[in-house]
């Protein structure tokens, strides 16, 4: 049979494995503000409703705890919800049913109350978006024991982490990086990506490692792609899965180079960045030629559009913060 | 549409049964079986005695601490009673009474209290969702369990329970919104018990009365004397009865009073009198309950005795449960977060062992 490969772009590779979920499974539903007939603001659930009928995909009041809630309750009765919070921070009203009771309720029942639910955040900015709706909101979910949080760069991955996340018996917050939601990549069905919890060497390199996830990994394959046109090899890692974190293969990526820089875009105090900097630095400490670097956002509520490019990690910065990695020790 | 006049309440909470215990008569609700009655004051008395028992405990230094419903029987009681096996029932904290009627063996109910564990039951074994503290967080939950039920073609009605504070919170409003907008049905059973922890009543709203609140969303709200087990036992009947019926969503506000501190740990002279709480002695729903099925002929002095047995012997299970040493092991701190441990979890439940095992070299 021939492979059916066609370029998606994340928004596609997203509707998809959606679709694809719920054909396959009829405990699937998905539910949100505008995710009905209109399929979305980001058109992630376009043409579900009319696949599947308003009692699979179905719009609710507007109103983020209760669309959290109510996927608790629905979980509880057997069901697999997948809810969409519209923007990253429309989703802080629902903040306390996703700390109290979505990642608590497994632990709470001694493991007898199960909360398999994906809650898909769209995150992160460098789409022009005005305050409230460019928030890299990853630590708060990260930070909360009981939920795993993954993030994609690609639409392949996009598709299979997605699908993943709704299989999962564990509740995953799915921060979607929305300005790579228009980005293209060949999709073959057919192909398979590793799990959560599993983190991927992008790009091959030998002189440092970037670690980067979600809307940074791009500018960090665009960094080593500069570095080597001036002769430095850097390699990439793309995180992709937050909690778990897989401490296996970031460390042993840095162990190989012997240098590492954290990107990504939330601001850097108390964040992601911040742990993986740590934990990589408590683990790869004899094999490191230089402190960990982190290049993140500034400690700023997130500016509006028309500063956001100084909030954004830049490829500058990345090569700035790669040049001061101590290189004339090895000279 | 609803008429929105259809969907207020009563001037007046329904009553069926005085202060005296003398029956009311309800052109609309008549006066529930004996059978039922007997049955509803068989769990008063034994709910009497578990908040009695559970009290005790807590002086003893069994339990850490304690919300006690009592007085507040009659409402805990018969918000398990009217629903059948295949309902659910959402309780808040201090529900314990609801929960024990419902089923479920007292000890495990007070876990969280002794310190074991958060919950102590199988929230699947009777349909009872694990009580926790914060306020109205349960009840988007019964509108999530209810509407996953009528998706399936399911007849299954869930009893939501909150007190006269949760209804300040936006979880309550956005729970009733969403019942209503997906028609579920939930009965909202609100016990207005005049205090949360030391704010009355007046501080949390400027409503007519909490079951006014329904008609915002389209939601028909009633009022019953929540010291009266057979009128609380007939509205809440009505209720589920509706909501089974495809109606929606109902309210029930019962008035009822918080005999006792907030908990053991509060000291409820400083915001209230005695003046206050002694009219409500005259009201309680055991001795009304008592009065009437005394009058009725139905409670014989054997059938006393029988009952104040059977309390008996389930407060002497709890002191016997509750004294049984069932310290949970640490190791278990990391079994349930997911439903697989990450490696970084395995690593601190490795390194927790490590630290026990020299703790005890």
């Amino acid at each position: 049979m021939a492979t059916d490969t066609t370029k998606l772009t994340m928004a596609q590779a997203l509707n998809r494995a959606l679709r694809d979920a719920m054909a396959e499974d009829d405990t699937v539903y998905v539910f949100g503000e505008d995710v009905g007939p209109l399929g979305g603001v980001f058109r992630i659930t376009d043409g579900l409703t009319a696949e599947f009928g308003e009692d699979r995909c179905f719009d609710t009041p507007l109103a983020e705890a209760g669309i959290a809630g109510l996927a608790v309750g629905m979980a509880m009765n057997g069901m697999r919800p997948v809810i969409e919070m519209q923007f990253d921070a429309f989703a802080y009203p629902a903040f306390e049913q996703i700390v109290s009771h979505v990642a608590k309720l497994r632990n709470r029942t001694r493991g007898r109350v199960a909360m398999p639910i994906v809650i898909r955040v769209p995150y992160a900015g460098g789409i022009g978006g005005v305050e409230h709706h460019c928030d890299s909101s990853e630590a708060y979910y990260a930070h909360t024991p009981g939920l795993k949080v993954v993030t994609p760069a690609t639409p392949v991955d996009a598709y299979h982490l997605l699908r993943d996340a709704i299989a999962s018996d564990d509740p995953v917050v799915f921060m979607e990086p929305k300005k790579l939601y228009w980005a293209k990549e060949e999709f073959d069905p057919a192909a398979s990506r590793p799990g959560i919890g599993t983190a991927v060497v992008c790009r091959p390199g030998t002189d440092a490692t970037l670690i980067a996830y979600g809307p940074s990994v791009p500018t960090a394959l665009e960094a080593a792609e500069a570095a080597a046109q001036e002769g430095r090899s850097l390699q990439v890692v793309d995180v992709r899965s937050l909690v778990p974190f897989d401490d296996e293969t970031v460390c042993a990526a840095v162990r190989s180079t012997g240098r590492a820089v954290v990107i990504a875009e939330a601001s850097g105090f108390a964040s992601v960045a911040s742990e993986i900097a740590a934990r990589v630095t408590e683990r790869c400490f004899h094999s490191l030629a230089a402190p960990v670097r982190r290049v993140t956002g500034f400690d700023i509520p997130f500016p509006p559009p028309k500063l956001e490019r100084h909030q954004l990690p830049s490829v500058d910065r990345v090569l700035d913060a790669v040049d001061d990695l101590q290189w004339e020790d090895d000279q | 549409m609803a008429d929105d006049r259809d969907l207020l309440p009563s001037e007046q909470p329904v009553q069926l049964l005085d202060e005296s215990g003398r029956p009311v008569a309800d052109p609309a609700l008549p006066l529930p079986d004996n059978e039922r009655l007997l049955a509803a004051y068989t769990a008063l008395v034994i709910g009497r005695r578990v908040n009695d028992q559970a009290g005790a405990l807590v002086r003893q230094g069994r339990l850490a601490v304690y919300p006690s419903s009592h007085g507040q029987e009659a409402c805990q009681v018969g918000a398990a009673l009217v629903l059948g096996e295949n309902d659910w029932l959402f309780p808040t904290y201090r529900d314990s009474v609801s929960v024990v009627t419902r089923g479920v063996d007292p000890v495990e109910v007070l876990t969280l209290l002794k310190g074991d564990w958060h919950a102590g039951y199988d929230p699947y074994g009777h349909k009872v969702a694990p009580q926790a503290t914060p306020l109205a967080t349960q009840l988007p939950h019964a509108v999530g369990v209810a509407h996953a039920a009528r998706l399936r073609g399911e007849d299954t009605v869930v009893m939501a329970m909150c007190g006269d504070g949760a209804t300040s919170e936006g979880d309550f409003h956005e729970a009733l919104n969403f019942a209503a907008v997906f028609k579920a049905p939930v009965v909202f059973f609100v016990q207005n018990n005049e205090y949360a922890i030391s704010v009355p009543l007046a501080r949390q709203t400027a409503a007519p009365s909490l079951a006014h609140k329904g008609v915002g969303y389209g939601v028909n709200g009633e009022r019953v004397d929540g010291n009266d087990t057979a009128a609380v036992l007939a509205v809440l009947g009505r209720a589920v009865a509706a909501a089974r019926a495809g109606e929606g969503p109902q309210l029930v506000e019962a008035h009822t009073y918080r005999m006792q501190a907030h908990t053991n740990a509060d000291d409820d002279t400083r915001y209230r009198s005695p003046d206050e709480v002694d009219p409500w002695v005259a009201r309680d729903p055991l001795a009304r309950m008592e009065a009437l099925l005394k009058r009725k002929r139905v409670l014989t002095k054997a059938r006393q005795t029988e009952i104040t047995e059977r309390a008996e012997a389930v407060a002497a299970a709890m002191r016997e449960g509750i004294s049984r040493d069932t310290d949970p092991h640490p190791s278990e701190l990391f079994a349930h977060v997911y439903a697989e441990p990450t490696p970084q979890l395995k690593e601190q439940a490795a390194f927790l062992a490590d630290e026990l095992s020299r703790e005890s070299d």
